[in-house]
């Protein structure tokens, strides 16, 4: 057994250590060690593995490599042509482009190199079979386990080819992209971009321009956002929810359904409402202005910090019953023993719901305050909904007084195209988001006790 | 005998409180949807005016809405979200069912590699890798299609199996052991004993993945372009509220609202058991 998962984990070396002369020779020439032991189906699907990639590589993708360190050469523009006598109009280099198909290169040598340990370790595998006198599988058998002992990879085999393509590959190019000055003065095909290694990051965290003096203040905000809106969510959610959860409270159905009724609607509809109903003209002012109430229209989303507190109270709007609803039947769940006791010792209903019921429903729903917390770091919809990130300021480079890092780095992508400034910040976001996680995510049970109920 | 009677008085008076309170809630929670239901039925057009309640009140909005194909085509992006919202959930699902089975269940070299993997993908924001994305999709020749947004909703779904794969993990494993002394292969015993066992987490599945459709506007937007032909519903109705087209479809657009908020919250609401179920069964499990 242990010599088997050895050989498994260095293939290669194994082949030139002890590997046969078909094994050896499947180092160059793939699946040859299959051909010889008349596995003619597998062997020449790695042959022919093989001549795609080299093929690919010759034709495109040594090429691509090379390009990958430059970003490319020549500008677009014109160049004089010695033998028209005239200028002529060069095509030049697409950064963009070149910095694509270099990751795709990467990505396909990548997979090519695991097909080939894969020959390797099927060429081991026949090898040790032979020696044992074992019968050699044919290509039915095979394709059989793929249903069977290997049915993971039957099943993981088109979502991850998804994930690698519409996640991966982006991420890795965006990752790239933050370490390149592709902003809104370097554009292809116009213009050129090339590797500025950490200086976009510099900029960011650590110089005196617009850029860095937008960051930290948007940061400050990201986090007291992420904080309010996590922490009073849940406590106006699981208030709620007791609220709803008393005995003596009739038709529970119908005030659930009445919260709920928030959340079912598509949030993109009700965030929209509010906005316009929370303008200067809008319903709300309007109304209040009938009843009364004030004379000079209240400035909901137009003054930075009555935009700030408007948006953490709308966004209980939503949360409060997203979080009512899932924690209904944890609260339900509790011992309801230990309230008995705790009525016997004459504790009374605050103490309780300090002594029992918070630690409780905190102990059952620590992962899911996380997600909420990560997830309002990166709360698109609310903010740039309601109040797009305004109102604008002077002070701050394409960002408002309530953006996000999020909707700055949208911004940044859609409005004023500069890439690279975007990247850096998602790669900051995710270092935010990672960090909190670890700190927090890996102790809880749910993460480490995952067998306990199998 | 004087105590119960005032800790009677006491509850009561509690009672009535929690109904106070619930009833000032509901009103609050309540006041934007009536008003935008009163809106779209409102008689009078434009975006704003100095009185809440409408002066008069008519039909005449949803019938615009439907059937005038001037600008905007109102049926055409209620179709396309849903072409684009079936065929997407049907991938999703099929994904992340299989990643969570997978995950749950079996035991292979790469599978904590992959796990943490994919959660480590998740912490990126979503929008970081969209310009790629677009670039890829242009690079395939199908932007503007709706092909490329069921590719995009669908795409990457591999990743969100966390929760399903806390669901299976309350399944006993000692069911696919008895199946496979038995001489089942993995594929049936995925078909035949885990999935039947899995109604929740399979109905919450389906009704993400396809609700998602009906509320991006983003990556739709990013897309789409100006090609309205193909337009979802909600990138159509915040299109609306551009500056040169709030003034003439502010009421039309709440129509629209209330057109696709009645279905999504109906189909929500009879299912938010399965809701619940599937994200406290696995993400909230102590």
């Amino acid at each position: 057994m242990n010599k088997k998962k050895k050989t498994f984990r260095f293939a290669t070396v194994e082949v030139v250590k002890n590997g046969d002369l078909w094994a050896k020779l499947s180092l160059i020439v793939m699946g040859l060690a299959n051909l010889k032991r008349k596995q003619i189906v597998k062997g020449l699907l790695f042959l022919l593995a093989e001549a795609a990639f080299l093929f690919y590589m010759v034709e495109y993708g040594v090429s691509a490599l090379k390009n990958m360190l430059t970003l490319g050469t020549k500008t677009q523009g014109w160049v004089f042509d010695e033998e028209l006598g005239i200028d002529v109009l060069q095509q030049g280099d697409n950064s963009m482009l070149l910095l694509l198909y270099g990751v795709l290169a990467l990505f396909l040598t990548v997979f090519f190199v695991l097909v080939w340990r894969g020959n390797l370790k099927s060429a081991l595998e026949l090898q040790e079979m032979e020696e044992k006198g074992k019968p050699i599988p044919k290509f039915r058998d095979d394709v059989h386990t793929y249903f069977d002992a290997k049915f993971n990879r039957t099943l993981l085999a088109l979502p991850i080819v998804g994930v690698l393509a519409f996640t991966v590959l982006p991420l890795v190019y965006m990752i790239l992209v933050a370490f390149t000055n592709y902003d809104n003065a370097h554009q292809p095909p116009g213009n050129l971009f090339t590797w500025i290694g950490l200086d976009n990051f510099r900029t960011i965290l650590a110089s005196g321009s617009t850029i860095s003096k937008t960051f930290w203040p948007v940061l400050g905000w990201t986090i007291i956002w992420a904080i309010f809106a996590t922490a009073l969510n849940y406590i106006g959610g699981i208030l709620l929810a007791l609220l709803i959860n008393r005995k003596s409270v009739k038709f529970k159905g119908l005030w659930r359904t009445i919260f709920v009724l928030s959340i079912a609607i598509p949030s993109f509809v009700s965030l929209l409402v509010m906005k316009t109903m929370l303008q200067p003209d809008g319903a709300i002012n309007v109304l209040l202005k009938n009843m009364g109430l004030i004379t000079e229209s209240i400035p909901f989303l137009t003054n930075a910090t009555m935009a700030r507190v408007t948006i953490i109270v709308v966004n209980l709007w939503i949360g409060i019953p997203y979080t009512m609803l899932i924690t209904s039947g944890i609260l339900l769940n509790i011992p309801a023993d230990l309230y008995e006791a705790a009525r016997v010792d004459g504790a009374n209903a605050r103490v309780m719901f300090r002594k029992i019921t918070m630690p409780y429903v905190l102990f059952v729903t620590t992962p899911y305050l996380i997600t909420q917390f990560i997830g309002n770091i990166n709360n698109f919809n609310v903010i740039y909904l309601l109040s797009g990130g305004g109102p604008s300021t002077l002070d701050y480079y394409q960002a408002g007084k309530t953006d996000l890092l999020v909707t700055w780095l949208y911004k940044l992508t859609v409005s004023s195209k500069d890439y690279c400034y975007a990247s850096a910040i998602g790669i900051i976001v995710f270092v935010i988001s990672a960090v909190v996680s670890l700190l927090t995510y890996r102790r809880t049970s749910a993460y480490n006790n995952e067998e306990a109920f199998q | 005998m004087k105590k119960t009677s005032s800790m009677s008085r006491n509850n009561k008076i509690r009672d009535i409180a929690s109904y106070i309170t619930l009833i000032i809630l509901s009103i609050i929670w309540l006041i934007p949807i009536f008003w935008v239901v009163m809106t779209s039925f409102r008689e009078e057009s434009g975006s704003y005016t100095s009185y809440f309640f409408p002066k008069g009140l008519t039909l005449n909005n949803y019938v615009k809405l439907l059937t005038d194909n001037s600008q905007f085509y109102f049926l055409k992006w209620f179709g396309n979200t849903l072409f684009v919202a079936v065929f997407s959930c049907l991938i999703s699902t099929f994904f992340v069912l299989s990643v969570s089975y997978v995950m749950s269940r079996m035991r292979f070299k790469m599978r904590k590699p992959l796990m943490n993997i994919s959660m480590i993908l998740g912490m990126f924001p979503g929008f970081m890798s969209m310009i790629a994305v677009y670039y890829i999709l242009k690079g395939l020749g199908i932007t503007q299609s709706l092909i490329a947004l069921i590719m995009v909703y669908s795409g990457g779904a591999g990743t969100g199996f966390f929760i399903a794969k806390g669901f299976f993990d309350t399944i006993p494993k000692a069911l696919d052991e008895a199946a496979y002394l038995d001489g089942a292969s993995r594929a049936y015993i995925f078909w035949n004993i885990t999935l039947p066992l899995s109604k929740p987490i399979v109905v919450y599945t389906v009704l993400t993945a396809f609700l998602s459709p009906w509320m991006d506007f983003i990556f739709a937007s990013v897309i789409m372009g100006d090609n309205y032909n193909n337009y979802t519903v909600a990138l159509g109705l915040f299109k609306m509220l551009e500056r040169e087209f709030i003034n003439d479809y502010y009421t039309q657009f709440a129509a629209g609202c209330v057109l696709i908020s009645i279905p999504i919250a109906a189909l929500f609401i009879s299912l938010q058991k399965y809701y619940v179920e599937g994200v406290s069964g696995g993400a909230v499990k102590g």
